[in-house]
């Protein structure tokens, strides 16, 4: 066993450290091997051009693509109890964290911020894989629950983006406890009558999945992106078979009815924003609405445009 | 014949003898004979009150493994009376890794939930090895709903090594069905009460573990993957599932002090395989005095106790 861990993990390194090295200027498609400049790919979104291969995307990065004019107000996140578990494999997860914090300049795996979406406000919360797999850990749960507090004490939307490895190993069973934890937050946004919209983006698997990704009111998945509950390794450890073509890919959840559509990553801030228009706009609200209307104003419903959500779903 | 655990070997020798001088007893001086036996006998014991005293978390996994552990089937027959098996999600199938029903506990209707993991090969591949597929936790959130409507407390057996990790699972959605069954759980009014009887194994297990108690026996698990998982996770080597088992908090000793779990069931000297009518006994115990608990509230005040239990947990560590 040790041969193959020493042969393939530090290849396995190295290629995960290219990606995000910075001064590394050309970037190349995981899919077709095209070598991209970083400021095309910048400027497309992180989407690669040629191929329409969605790249991750930093949450901050994200964020102010999300919202108009780049602009957000960050939502201020609890501080929660560092290492409860004094927990050490190779390092100490005190270390893995300080790490992490580094080279991401996040202080955990989530970040959440308010802002409008072609003028309609609402709270979204980003999840970066790039931060330690985007695992959930206390943290990270604590954050969910923030961010949908904020959205409701606003009356806004919340539009969770999700991308994580599933639990935070280092954390165990508090990390496993965040799964009921943003399971109640989600109820509480529920009850308050206010959208849930889970963009699930490449990779989101485990318990995140297994939560709050899975029980928005519509899911969105980004084109390409994994998405399960098991990862792939797993599985075929444990059937010994090679897994079907595009399987547990974000068309195939769509196919077997777990994702409602397939948005690439330009058009979806003109789709979020009009689901959000249509599922709050008072007349579709029965008897005494729970939504305070006072700082957000209905927006006309806009440009009657082609309909990206599903036209490109199809594609 | 019992089957020792590798770390029983001192008393499995001391039975051993007690064993051989039984065998030599009806030639031999009676009397001596007899004492000797008492004295090994009671060595026996003392070895393994001493050996269980201080199980480190990875023999603790053994134990929870245990072929000879009371399963829920087990459970089921010690302490509900009427148990009526319901079946199928109503949506695709039946998971027999997961079973549910109605019954009678102490008297009182109740709905009740388990993975079982069977006993020989014929039963366990019944059971899939106590993994649920999605239509095992769907099945649990019908049973759930129908505990809601007709004011039922639900009880919740938790003995898995994870929800069933296959092709079938993922393409019927595996993540969604473990998310509205943590999400009904959360739902009910009912007073809900959770034991992990074995193993509790990650986000399979939590579907239906989140519960106004949560109790675990004294020497279960609940862990955010199995040992091997993690092990494969953390090295990409299950083979070190011993050194996860150790760094991971996974006993119940642990997890009170955590708190994550609200109680520990006590089990007989040497562990529930040894004297499983005394661990299912206790047990339901346990399972009275936490539903005896929740006797009046109302409605609102049980839902709210469970939610505001959950988001209160790990913030005062």
């Amino acid at each position: 066993m040790n041969w193959i861990n020493n042969l393939v993990r530090p290849k396995i390194r190295s290629l995960l450290n290219k990606r995000e090295v910075p001064e590394n200027l050309w970037i190349k498609c995981p899919e077709t091997g095209e070598m991209v400049f970083h400021r095309d790919l910048e400027a497309n979104a992180f989407v690669v051009p040629g191929s329409g291969y969605h790249m991750r995307m930093e949450a901050k990065r994200r964020l102010n693509y999300f919202f108009d004019g780049e602009s957000w107000e960050g939502i201020n996140l609890p501080e929660v109890a560092a290492d409860p578990l004094k927990f050490r494999d190779e390092r100490r997860y005190t270390d893995r964290l300080r790490d992490a914090r580094a080279k991401t300049g996040m202080q955990d795996a989530i970040l959440v911020g308010a802002g409008k979406v072609e003028g309609v406000p609402m709270v979204a919360a980003v999840q970066d894989f790039s931060f330690m797999g985007g695992s959930l850990g206390m943290a990270a749960g604590e954050a969910v629950v923030t961010g949908i507090e904020a959205a409701r004490d606003r009356s806004q939307p919340f539009v969770m983006f999700a991308a994580s490895g599933g639990a935070r190993m280092q954390e165990g069973m508090l990390s496993l406890m965040q799964m009921p934890r943003t399971t109640i937050a989600v109820q509480e946004l529920r009850e308050a009558r206010l959208p849930y919209i889970v963009v699930l983006t490449n990779p989101t698997t485990g318990g995140v999945t297994a939560s709050y990704a899975m029980l928005g009111d519509v899911h969105i998945a980004e084109p390409g992106a994994l998405i399960g509950f098991a990862g792939p390794r797993v599985i075929e450890q444990t059937i010994r078979e090679k897994l079907p073509e595009g399987f547990q890919r974000a068309e195939y959840l769509r196919d077997h009815g777990m994702v409602d559509m397939v948005v690439h990553r330009h058009h979806l801030r003109e789709v979020i924003a009009r689901i959000c228009r249509l599922l709050t706009s008072p007349a579709s609200i029965e008897g005494d609405t729970l939504i305070e209307e006072s700082d957000t104003e209905p927006e006309p419903i806009g440009e009657p445009e082609d309909i990206p959500g599903t036209a490109v779903a199809r594609a | 014949m019992r089957t020792y655990l590798d770390f029983e070997k001192p008393v499995a020798d001391l039975q051993g003898k007690v064993q051989e001088l039984r065998a030599l007893g009806t030639s031999g001086d009676s009397v001596t004979v007899e004492d000797e036996i008492g004295r090994m006998e009671a060595k026996a014991l003392q070895a393994l009150t001493d050996i269980y005293a201080k199980l480190t978390p990875w023999q603790k996994t053994q134990v929870a493994r245990h072929p000879d552990r009371p399963h829920v089937v087990d459970y089921i027959k010690g302490l509900i009376e009427e148990f009526t098996p319901l079946a199928g999600d109503r949506k695709y199938s039946e998971d027999a890794a997961m079973v549910a029903g109605l019954g009678r506990f102490r008297g009182r209707p109740v709905a009740l939930l388990g993975q079982e993991k069977g006993n020989d090969t014929e039963s366990r591949l019944k059971h899939n090895f106590g993994m649920p597929r999605p239509e095992g936790y769907r099945k649990a959130v019908r049973i759930m709903e129908l505990a809601e409507r007709f004011g039922l407390p639900l009880i919740a057996l938790v003995d898995t090594s994870g929800a069933y990790p296959g092709i079938g699972a993922e393409e019927r959605g595996q993540a969604e069905a473990i998310a509205r069954s943590t999400d009904a759980s959360l739902a009910l009014t009912v007073p809900n009460v959770a034991a992990v009887i074995g193993e509790g194994g990650s986000g399979g297990a939590v579907a239906i573990a989140v519960a106004n108690r949560v109790m675990m026996l004294e020497h279960a698990i609940y862990t955010v993957a199995s040992p091997e998982a993690s092990a494969s996770i953390l090295w990409h080597d299950s083979s070190r599932a011993q050194d996860a088992a150790t760094n991971m908090k996974i006993t119940a000793q642990d997890l009170l002090r955590l708190g994550i779990i609200d109680e520990i069931i006590p089990e007989p000297v040497g562990g529930a395989h040894r004297a499983p009518a005394e661990a299912i006994a206790a047990t339901g115990q346990a399972i009275a005095n936490a539903l005896a608990e929740f006797e009046g509230k109302r409605p609102e005040e049980i839902r709210r106790h469970r939610r505001d239990k959950y988001l209160a947990m790990g913030r005062s560590l």
